[in-house]
């Protein structure tokens, strides 16, 4: 985007011959007509984004907030407590695992599917069927989602029965109500939701890879692999990289799916930091500490972010 | 020699198939299960063995939701919000990209950046300060309230993605409207608008997904089931009828068929939007 904004701003720069004077007057006008235009946009944006977010820096200091009217100071009090919580370190961990196996799978994933996808030897009309079916989870409301996996995790549902028939286990497993699977659960519904972003990112990526490279690949006898590893991979690596931190930041925040699924439990096993955030505000009625772990998670988030956009300007 | 490598091409796209089987089961099969079973009975979801076309099909489930008040409610405020959301974001975002794309001003590098940051903040770090608002501001559990929040997720995406589109787009257009002595609302909304169409309806569509999808703030904001939306109405259909499983897909099934059927229609903008903003609806 910034690129070819750049490129346009050249483009209109009025040529040095136009008189001074009619220069100043649209001067003055121009700069009162965007304000004019943005400001629905700025107001909306101030009310709800800006104020929102001084908010809750301003309450994670306080005790009672939200409830009493009149919240005392407590400086960093909430943030030792909430970072000395059991539960909150739990969540922490859940919230890493969590995070680590559905990037690295989304990842293994939207690679081998688009690759697989974009093979020369697959017809016209085989691929976008392929293609449609392995889409089709990205179309799911996360609340469907969560109601899906339910019925078919179900310990009498269909997932057992054909792990019975395949002779892999004896008897139903409680996948989301047992506390060794519920985590590993909720990371593979999670995987299911979220692949086919990514594999259409890489898909768009890998067609936009030249031709010619593999060619002249080919023609130096390399391998399928040895393209692979040499073309593929490298090319796509930008793509990768910035899928990946965008993933990390929008799995770290799951909240609906979990919550959905199992609540965060069996007892702590898929506690994550959303739901603490959310268990803290509307179950305990405890603001103040809930808006601490929210300050928290935007930390994480705003780190990633700066490193995200670092990235991209590097690419651009 | 024509044959040999016509048979090891063959060979290689059953390879090819046979590789990408156990994906599609991945992907496909609980879709698939989910709309076989909003037609069965109930007893036979959980019949044992499982069947995936059972003998008993029926649309009962589906008659069952429009015919209670308070389901065919959650679609009305989800269709409501979602449209009146989509439309309101557009009034504001369109302005405001053709601001970005075709003006200069002070501050403009540093508003674009707040824009394009905004996306960043986590919706569960809104959570809270948005509760207190929203109640100060006499909207919660209102439409006013939800349409709100979520036009702040919707816009600083929609502006960003607008902006890009509108840059594509020849300035002689609108220096042509303002020489014929047009201002430049006119040149945006008679000459620009209509050309970039295709833009505006691909961010229209991840608008409505957007909130489709919303649960976080539609969960929190609301109060009664006369303002739950279909996400929420789902989740508390779980609590309420656990075992009625097949009523559950239905709806299910339900709500998922507008972004099915916007995919199905706009599958090209999809991609390319997809790729050309970092929007996950």
């Amino acid at each position: 985007m910034s690129i070819t904004a750049i490129k346009a701003e050249k483009m209109h720069e009025p040529p040095a011959t136009e008189v001074k004077s009619f220069m100043k007057r649209k001067h003055a006008k121009r700069s009162f007509e965007p304000l004019l235009y943005l400001s629905p946009t700025i107001i909306l944006l101030l009310v709800l984004m800006v104020i929102p977010v001084y908010l809750v820096v301003q309450y994670s200091f306080f005790d009672n907030v939200i409830i009493t009217q009149f919240p005392k100071f407590v400086g960093l009090r909430n943030y030792l407590t909430v970072l000395q919580d059991p539960t909150f370190q739990i969540a922490i961990k859940n919230t890493i695992w969590f995070t680590l196996g559905s990037v690295v799978a989304h990842l293994v994933l939207g690679l081998g599917f688009s690759v697989l996808l974009n093979s020369p030897s697959l017809g016209k009309f085989s691929r976008s069927i392929f293609r449609m079916i392995y889409i089709l989870p990205w179309i799911f409301t996360v609340a469907i989602v969560a109601i899906l996996w339910r019925m078919l995790l179900d310990p009498v549902g269909v997932l057992n029965y054909l792990l019975i028939r395949l002779g892999l286990i004896h008897v139903g497993v409680q996948w989301l109500s047992s506390p060794k699977t519920a985590l590993i659960a909720v990371t593979v519904i999670n995987i299911w939701a979220g692949y086919p972003f990514y594999m259409m990112s890489m898909l768009a990526g890998i067609q936009g890879i030249s031709k010619d490279l593999y060619e002249s690949a080919r023609v130096d006898g390399a391998s399928w692999w040895q393209s692979f590893f040499n073309i593929t991979l490298p090319q796509l690596k930008p793509i990768i990289i910035s899928m990946s931190i965008l993933d990390i930041i929008w799995t770290s925040q799951q909240f609906a799916m979990v919550w959905m699924t199992t609540g965060g439990g069996p007892i702590t096993s898929t506690q994550m930091i959303g739901i603490y955030t959310y268990q803290q505000a509307f179950g305990r009625y405890e603001f103040a500490l809930a808006s601490t772990s929210a300050v928290l998670l935007l930390l994480f988030s705003i780190f990633l972010s700066v490193i995200y956009s670092r990235l991209q300007r590097r690419r651009d | 020699m024509r044959k040999v490598q016509q048979r090891a091409r063959r060979r290689q796209k059953t390879l090819v198939i046979l590789a990408l089987i156990p994906g599609a089961l991945f992907a496909g099969f609980p879709v698939l299960w989910m709309f076989s079973n909003s037609f069965k009975s109930n007893s036979d979801i959980f019949a044992y063995p499982p069947k995936l076309f059972s003998k008993t099909f029926s649309w009962s489930a589906y008659s069952a939701i429009f015919g209670d008040s308070e389901k065919v409610r959650f679609f009305i405020n989800s269709y409501g919000i979602a449209i009146a959301v989509t439309i309101l974001t557009l009034l504001v975002s369109i302005p405001a990209a053709y601001t970005f794309s075709r003006f200069e001003f002070r501050f403009k590098k540093t508003l674009n950046g707040i824009i394009i940051s905004l996306q960043g903040i986590p919706p569960i770090t809104l959570m809270i300060p948005y509760f207190a608002l929203i109640v100060k501001l006499h909207f919660y559990n209102t439409y006013q309230g939800l349409i709100l929040t979520y036009m702040v997720f919707t816009l600083p995406y929609a502006i960003i993605m607008l902006t890009g589109y509108f840059n594509t787009l020849p300035r002689e257009l609108d220096e042509a409207v303002k020489i014929d002595g047009g201002n430049a609302m006119t040149a945006l909304w008679k000459v620009l608008v209509p050309i970039a169409i295709p833009g505006i309806v691909t961010v229209g569509i991840y608008n409505f997904m957007i909130c489709w999808n919303e649960f976080l703030f539609a969960l929190t904001l609301t109060k009664t089931n006369e303002m739950r939306t279909v996400p929420v109405g789902i989740q508390l259909l779980m609590g309420q009828h656990a075992y009625k499983w097949n009523e559950m897909m239905a709806m299910s099934a339900l709500g998922c068929l507008p972004v099915l059927v916007l995919f199905l229609f706009f599958q090209r903008y999809f991609v390319g939007g997809l790729t050309s903003g970092s929007v996950k609806a």
